[in-house]
Formats: structure tokens, sequence, C-alpha cells
């Protein structure tokens, strides 16, 4: 590292200065820029100041909403993804046939379809399993099978029902991150853990994982970038987080242009701040490699 | 294999027996009706050309490979058999590969220490205790706590080789184990190996290194096309091997 560095240095020193020029990532001097700007604009106006103030709740949704999404998606990603390379075949097929079925489907219409469609008729399962419960249930288990029967879909927070969509259509995502994490470490691995008598459940948990979940750090740190801007998708739900809110404070005070330039710049220092520390997290396992 | 339908019933003496083993992927038969038997503290040489089958044969033992058909117990445990748990089995079988096969996210002692611990069930303590007494048997009692990227081959192997005896195994397999190593570095683990075979440690190693034949093995065997060749008590097979293919091999390699 240190003398690739030294090199770049002394080459970059030889260049004629228009080529020096061409080098510097202006684009990211622009943003800066425009975030200074934006910056200014909530510092001395008041009506960039009433917007943010107002948007800032939204962020905290947002923030909330992706972190919980993303958590339930990889635990439930890492389950598919070692469907997908497992040799049973019932594990294989069911985790398959989700992912294919999740990925041709638009987002929005995931959200839309398991907030409206999957929620209502998982609850009509509940209400169901609730009422055959309380038929048969003794002791403590009555007031359970009681509230299951009487759960009503109105008492499922829209929240929950688009992290419960988020989740599940990321899912799928991190299941084909785990499965390329997976298929990326030697066949000798395991082949050396099976020869100490690791089961292959063991070999997984112990040598396997461990190396990959290490490599798909970084994609997987793209993929909570790109799920923090699809949780946009959830103002269709009216969850109150960023976008949502962006639209309400449009309608509040009529002022177009200073609601959804706060609501980029917002997105944007989110975006961008995890994205410099994927970017630092790669460099830092290049060099480790 | 010229006597097979003969051959005598296994005694108790007997560690492997292996009974026209047959092995195929897809067209190629990698192993072709091969019968063999180890006893218990023999070492048994396994050399012929590349592609011959060896390694399948060696994949076959611990279950690493699953065998077509044909008998193959170890220990007493028909492998062949479905409801064996082959992971008790391999237990007692341990490994040696050509490219080590460390895990690299484990420190040496780790590698040492990880199967103890999950499969032997012994205490984080016990297993280190263990290992550091491996390591110092292997000659590096000081590369404890380093990784395996920054060890040499011949270190990486010795490492390798303490990973295998910490589960006590009561065979050890060699797969070439010295066949990625710069020159240096192969006495070194062949001095490990052979110092486990004076203790009495069944053997089965595949090797190109006649020299360590010569000084440790009792029996070699020849295997070409999957099939076994030539069989035979180590002096005579060098002495005055039978068949002719066996001494164009050995012509060419010695
Ligand atoms: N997993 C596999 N899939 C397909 N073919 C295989 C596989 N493993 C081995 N073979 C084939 O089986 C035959 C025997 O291979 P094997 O590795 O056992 O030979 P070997 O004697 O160990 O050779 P080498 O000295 O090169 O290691 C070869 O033709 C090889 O290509
Ligand atoms: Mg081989």
């Amino acid at each position: 590292m240190a003398v690739t560095t030294k090199t770049d240095e002394r080459e970059s020193k030889l260049l004629p200065w228009t080529e020096r020029l061409s080098e510097v990532p202006w684009w990211a001097l622009i943003i800066l820029l425009l975030g200074a700007l934006v910056v200014y604009f909530i510092i001395v106006s008041p009506t960039y100041q009433d917007a943010f103030l107002f948007l800032v709740a939204g962020v905290k949704i947002t923030i909330g909403v992706s972190l919980i999404s993303f958590f339930l998606a990889l635990i439930l990603g890492l389950v598919l993804g070692l469907g997908r390379v497992s040799k049973n075949v019932v594990f294989y097929t069911l985790s398959s046939l989700y992912i294919e079925l999740v990925r041709g489907i638009p987002i929005l219409v995931l959200l839309i379809y398991f907030a409206w469609v999957v929620t209502p008729l998982f609850l009509q399962f509940l209400n169901w399993f609730g009422t055959a419960l309380a038929n048969v249930a003794v002791g403590p288990l009555v007031g359970l099978a009681e509230n299951m029967a009487t759960l009503a879909i109105q008492d499922v927070d829209m929240v929950v029902r688009a992290i419960v969509g988020l989740s599940f259509a990321y899912a799928a995502f991190e299941a084909e991150v785990f499965r390329a994490g997976i298929q990326s470490i030697q066949r000798g691995q395991m082949e050396a853990a099976r020869s100490v008598g690791m089961s292959y459940f063991q070999g997984m948990r112990y040598i396997i994982l461990p190396q990959a979940i290490r490599r798909v750090l970084p994609p997987l740190g793209n993929d909570f970038i790109a799920m923090l801007k699809d949780s946009s998708l959830i103002s269709v739900l009216a969850v109150r987080e960023l976008t949502h809110l962006g639209k309400l404070n449009r309608a509040r005070t009529f002022r177009t242009f200073e609601t959804w330039n706060t609501v980029a710049f917002l997105y944007l220092i989110l975006t961008l701040s995890l994205s410099i520390f994927v970017k630092f997290m790669e460099r830092r396992m290049a060099y480790e490699e | 294999m010229k006597n097979s339908g003969v051959e005598p019933l296994p005694t108790d003496d007997d560690i492997i027996v292996i009974e026209h083993l047959c092995k195929s992927f897809g067209k190629v038969q990698a192993v072709v009706d091969a019968s063999l038997r180890v006893k218990r503290g023999e070492v048994c040489f396994i050399f012929g050309p590349s592609g011959g089958g060896k390694s399948t044969l060696l994949r076959c033992i611990n279950g690493l490979e699953k065998a077509d058909s044909g008998t193959l117990i170890v220990d007493g445990i028909d492998v062949t058999h479905k409801k064996v748990n082959i992971d008790l089995v391999r237990a007692e079988v341990g490994m040696v590969f050509q490219l080590f096969n460390l895990f690299p996210h484990l420190t040496a002692l780790g590698n040492i220490t990880v199967a103890q611990e999950k499969v032997r069930k012994r205490s984080k303590k016990e297993a280190e205790r263990v290992a550091r007494e491996l390591l110092e048997r292997v000659g590096m009692p000081e590369k404890a706590d380093v990784y395996p990227d920054q060890l040499s081959g011949g270190q990486q192997q010795r490492v390798a080789m303490a990973r295998a005896l910490a589960m006590n195994p009561k065979i050890m397999l060699f797969d070439e184990p010295t066949s990625a190593l710069d020159p240096e570095m192969i006495k070194e683990v062949l001095d490990v190996m052979l110092d486990l075979a004076k203790e009495g440690m069944t053997m089965v190693v595949v090797s190109h290194e006649m020299g360590f034949a010569r000084a440790a093995a009792d029996r070699m065997v020849f295997l070409e096309e999957g099939r076994v060749i030539e069989e035979a008590a180590t002096d005579e097979l060098f002495e005055n091997p039978k068949e002719e293919r066996t001494r164009v091999f050995l012509s060419h390699i010695l």
C-alpha cells in the first residue's frame, strides 16, 4: 500500500497540470458545494428552516425502518442463501422459488401486496387459529388464544406492514449475496472441516460462513444504501418517513421547491456518508487480502 | 487383484478393508474394482501416474467421495452402509491435503482447537493444551497465534497435520502432502510423518516421495487408470516388481 501511494504521488507530479485537473473528483466537490448551499439556506432562510425541522422526524423513521428491515432481511436472506447452496432438494427448491418470485416483482408492488394482501390473509389465519385454540386451550393459553381470535386488521400498524414488506423483498437480494459469498470459498475448506469430523452444519457455521460473511460485507453495505433509498416507497403506505413528510410539508406550506430540495439533501447526506463508509471498508479488506 | 474371490476374511487386525470398490465421475472411471487392506499400525504407500485415482481412493476412505459399489470397512464400520453416520468415522480418520486447506480466518492455534471443541466437546482450555503440545511436536510452538497466510508452505502443512492429530485419529490419510512445497520445506514435513510412522500410527500415504516410502512404508500399492496394478511389501516392490507397468513407472521416477 505505502509503496504504491508513493509512486502515485511521484507520477502525478510529472503530469502536466491540465491532466492533473482532470483527475480531481469534481463531482464530489460539486455535491459538497450544493450541500453547503442547502445548509446555508437552512440557516438563513425561514422557509428552509421550517421544512428542515418538519422533515427531521421523517429521517428518524427512515433510518429506523431501514435498520430493522435490513436486519430481518439479513436473517431471512441467510436462511434462503443456505437453501440455494443446499443439496436438500426441498430446501433448495423452496428457496429458489421464493427468490425468483420476489425478484420478478417491483418492490412497490411487493410493498402494497404485503400490506394489503398478505397481512390480512395472515390475520385471517391467526383469527381462525385463535378461535380453534380457544376451544381447547387451558390456563394461560386462553388469553393468548382470545387475543389471536380478536386481532383486527386495523391493529396492525402500517409501519409494521412496511417493515414486513421491505424485509421479505430484500431477503431475496441478500440471499443471492450470501449464496455468492458461500460459493466463493474454496471447496477444500468444507472438505477440511468434514475431515476433522464436523457435520455439514458445523462446517458452515464455524468455517464457511465466518469467511463468506467477511467477503460479502461491502455488497451488503451497498444493499443497505439501496434499501435506505427504497424505503421512500413506503410513503405509499402513509408511513411518516422522510418522503411522506415531504409530501405533507408541501401540502402544508405549498413550498414545493424548498421542500423537495431539503428532502433530497437529507437523503444524500445519509447515502453519501454510508457509501464513503462502504468504500473505506472495501479498501481495508482489499488491503487485508 | 488376481486372487479376488478367495481373499481371507478380514480380521480385527485389518483397520481398513476395501473390496471391489468402484467410483466414476460421469464417464470417467476414477477407481475400478480396487481391493486393499491396511493393518493397524501399518504405513501403506500409494503411488502411480497422475489421474490414476489415488486421491479418489483416499477420499473414499473418509467419505469425501461416495463409492458407487464395493465394500469399504473402516475400523469395523461399514462406511458404504446408508445408515452409518459418516461424521463419526471421519473424526477417527485424519486427512492431510496437498494444498493444506487451513482455515484462513483462524490462527494456527484456532485451526487446531476448533474441531476439538465443536466435535470432541473438549473445553477450550483442554483443547488449547492439546494444540500447544502438538505445535511443539511439529516443531513450531512459537507460531500459535499466527494466521495461516503468514506461514510458509511447510509450516502450514505441519499445522494441518497437528489439526488432524488433535482429534486423536486412528488412521491418518495423506494426499500428496509435499507436492505443493518448495524442496527445502519437504524435509520438515516428511520428518514429522516419519516420527508418526515410528510411533505406530496407521498411515495411508499418497506421494511421489520414494525416499519416504523406503524409510517408512510397510507396503506399497501401485495404482494406474483406477486399478490396483501391484501391491507388495516395500523392499519387494523396489527390488523385484512383478508387473511390467510398475517397473516402467519406477524406472521413470527413480
Ligand atoms: N470431482 C471430480 N469430478 C470429475 N472427475 C474427477 C473428479 N475427481 C477426480 N476426477 C477424475 O478422476 C480421475 C482420477 O482422479 P484422481 O484425482 O483420483 O487421480 P490422482 O491419482 O489423485 O491424480 P493426481 O496425481 O493428479 O492427483 C481423473 O481422471 C480425474 O480427472
Ligand atoms: Mg491426487
